[in-house]
């Protein structure tokens, strides 16, 4: 038996899916507090420690950026799927003929929108408190986007695919938030890698974190000389290519692997 | 073509057998209730039916396709309204309703489900913002969206208020009179006496009964209980012809406090699971 109108396809199902999941998360204020203005309020004052001269606010800011689109991707997507899955949004779903494709682009959707925002936002206070400068370049600007797009992407992966392992919202936000705040000291947000011992700087160089930081960084620094103080001594953009594709790929494999519609069935 | 086919349905937890050789038939338009004590099987059963969970064995056709190999067009054909569902909290109902059409090729209109399940007035209140009851009909509206064949309802009414649950009932013979195949899983017996035109009775993972509301158990054969006020107090006694022993005992005068009782749906329904 065939239904005499097609059903509606994966693509625009997951658009429609991106306008309701960015209609829900801006309704509620704790997501515009804690995700969208949380990197920009650390900038603030962790900056008013950091930045004593313009080249340090370029690269903090930079490591910001990187470190709150993994919030928004990793932990934020992580955590929203959990919730998915504990207030039957994912059960309803499951009932319905929308494709799980769909309900994924809907999330992507929501984490590049609300990345975005954020990294705005961030900008905004660090150019009116700190001087930092938007790079000039269609290069640096091209970089700025790939790097973005393979962060989110790679991240929201690992996010879907470690929600899990979480069984409520509660638990999750250990799950996500410790591996997240544990890898921005050793990938380089508040530290510099290059003062870590080796076998910190290896482990922090494993995960994705790092290397979209350090895409960040040689976009906003004030010249490329500053590459020398990253742990390589270069900005090494091929590899940051590389680790992000080889992350986005391992995501896919866990997710198709581990995704679960909800925490009963079995 | 049956709605619903069930063959020797089994399914294990851990060792704890749920579904123990479950049969069932579904015919199309009927208003069929699976009832239970807590823990007899029912939401497994109707979950596996639904395509949400495995199976461990047994044959199983929904609409005709089995459903652990179905797809898009199978699920679209169905409705499931959610049992205890918080989800879309901050979305009016207007806004769920509109967007769950969009899954659908040939969804009803919005606005129409909207006033059929009885929320017009709440059309623009945010989800979370609505009482239980309202809360469940919105469940239905969403459920139905799609002009469903066949609805699975799980314990629909659950913590409903009286009234709510005669509003409730209302919709679900609605959606019966359009031709809708309904399954219902419930603990209460009055609901399956109003809206089911057969029962099954699940307990220990098994169907213990079958029948329609009205002759369930061989609850229509069995013996009347006469009772009135004598002298003595009040007297029962248990018959197969209780107009033809009130005939009798009424020669004297008058009976007080006569009254007539067969077994309730309840009274059957509690020594079928014992």
């Amino acid at each position: 038996m065939t239904t005499a109108v097609a059903l509606p396809g994966t693509l625009s199902l997951g658009l429609a899916r991106g306008a309701i999941e960015l209609r829900e998360f801006f309704r509620q204020k704790e997501n515009l507090i804690f995700t969208v203005s949380l990197p920009a309020i650390l900038m603030l004052l962790l900056g008013t420690v950091y930045v004593t001269e313009p080249a340090h606010g370029q690269m903090f800011a930079a490591s910001m950026i990187g470190a709150g689109i993994i919030s928004t991707s990793f932990v934020g997507l992580g955590m929203s799927v959990v919730a998915d899955r504990e207030d039957g949004t994912l059960k309803r779903l499951r009932g319905t003929p929308m494709p799980f494709t769909s309900y994924f682009l809907g999330k992507i959707i929501l984490v590049f929108v609300s990345s975005l925002f954020e990294a705005v936002l961030l900008l905004v206070v660090a150019m009116l408190r700190f001087d930092v400068q938007l790079p000039s370049t269609a290069e640096k600007w091209f970089t700025f986007g790939w790097v973005f797009v393979l962060g989110v992407i790679s991240c929201s992966l690992l996010g879907v695919a470690l929600s899990s392992i979480a069984k409520s919202t509660r638990n999750a936000a250990g799950v996500l938030n410790l591996p997240y705040i544990v890898l921005q000291f050793l990938s380089g947000v508040f530290l510099m890698q290059s003062a870590l011992p080796e076998s910190l700087r290896v482990t922090g160089s494993i995960f994705p974190l790092k290397w979209v930081c350090q895409g960040f960084r040689s976009v906003f620094a004030l010249n490329d000389g500053y590459a020398v103080m990253e742990a390589a001594g270069s900005w090494e953009l091929g590899r940051i290519a590389l680790v992000l594709g080889a992350w986005t790929i391992a995501g896919l494999v866990l997710v198709n692997r581990t995704f679960k519609w909800s925490n009963t069935a079995s | 073509m049956n709605a619903i086919r069930v063959r020797g349905l089994t399914k294990a937890y851990k060792g704890h057998q749920a579904v123990a050789g479950v049969d069932l038939d579904v015919a199309r338009g009927e208003v069929f209730a699976v009832l239970g004590p807590n823990g007899a099987g029912k939401t497994t059963s109707v979950e596996i039916l639904e395509g949400h969970r495995d199976r461990d064995g047994g044959e199983v056709s929904v609409l005709g396709v089995d459903p652990a190999e179905a797809g898009r067009e199978w699920r679209s054909r169905l409705g499931i309204v959610l049992q205890s569902a918080t989800d879309a909290a901050t979305l009016t109902v207007r806004e769920a309703v509109q967007h769950y059409a969009r899954y659908y090729a040939d969804p009803r209109d919005p606005e129409e489900i909207i006033d059929l399940v009885g929320l017009t007035e709440k059309a623009k209140a945010r989800a979370g913002t609505l009482s239980g009851g309202q809360r469940r009909r919105l469940d239905v509206a969403l459920g139905i969206i799609g002009r469903p064949e066949l609805v699975f309802l799980d314990e629909p009414t659950t913590g409903f208020d009286p009234e709510a649950r005669r509003q409730f009932w209302g919709l679900i013979k609605l959606l019966a009179a359009e031709g809708t195949t309904i399954l219902l899983t419930t603990h209460y017996l009055d609901e399956a006496e109003a809206l089911a035109d057969r029962v099954a009775v699940l307990a220990g993972g098994r169907i213990v009964a079958e029948g329609t509301p009205r002759t369930l158990g061989g609850r229509a054969h069995a013996d009347a209980t006469v009772r009135w006020l004598s002298d003595r107090g009040y007297t029962e006694i248990r018959t197969s012809e209780p107009t033809k022993a009130i005939a009798e005992l009424s020669r004297n005068g008058e009976l007080a406090e006569l009254t007539v009782t067969r077994p309730s749906l309840e009274d059957v329904y509690l020594e079928l699971i014992k």
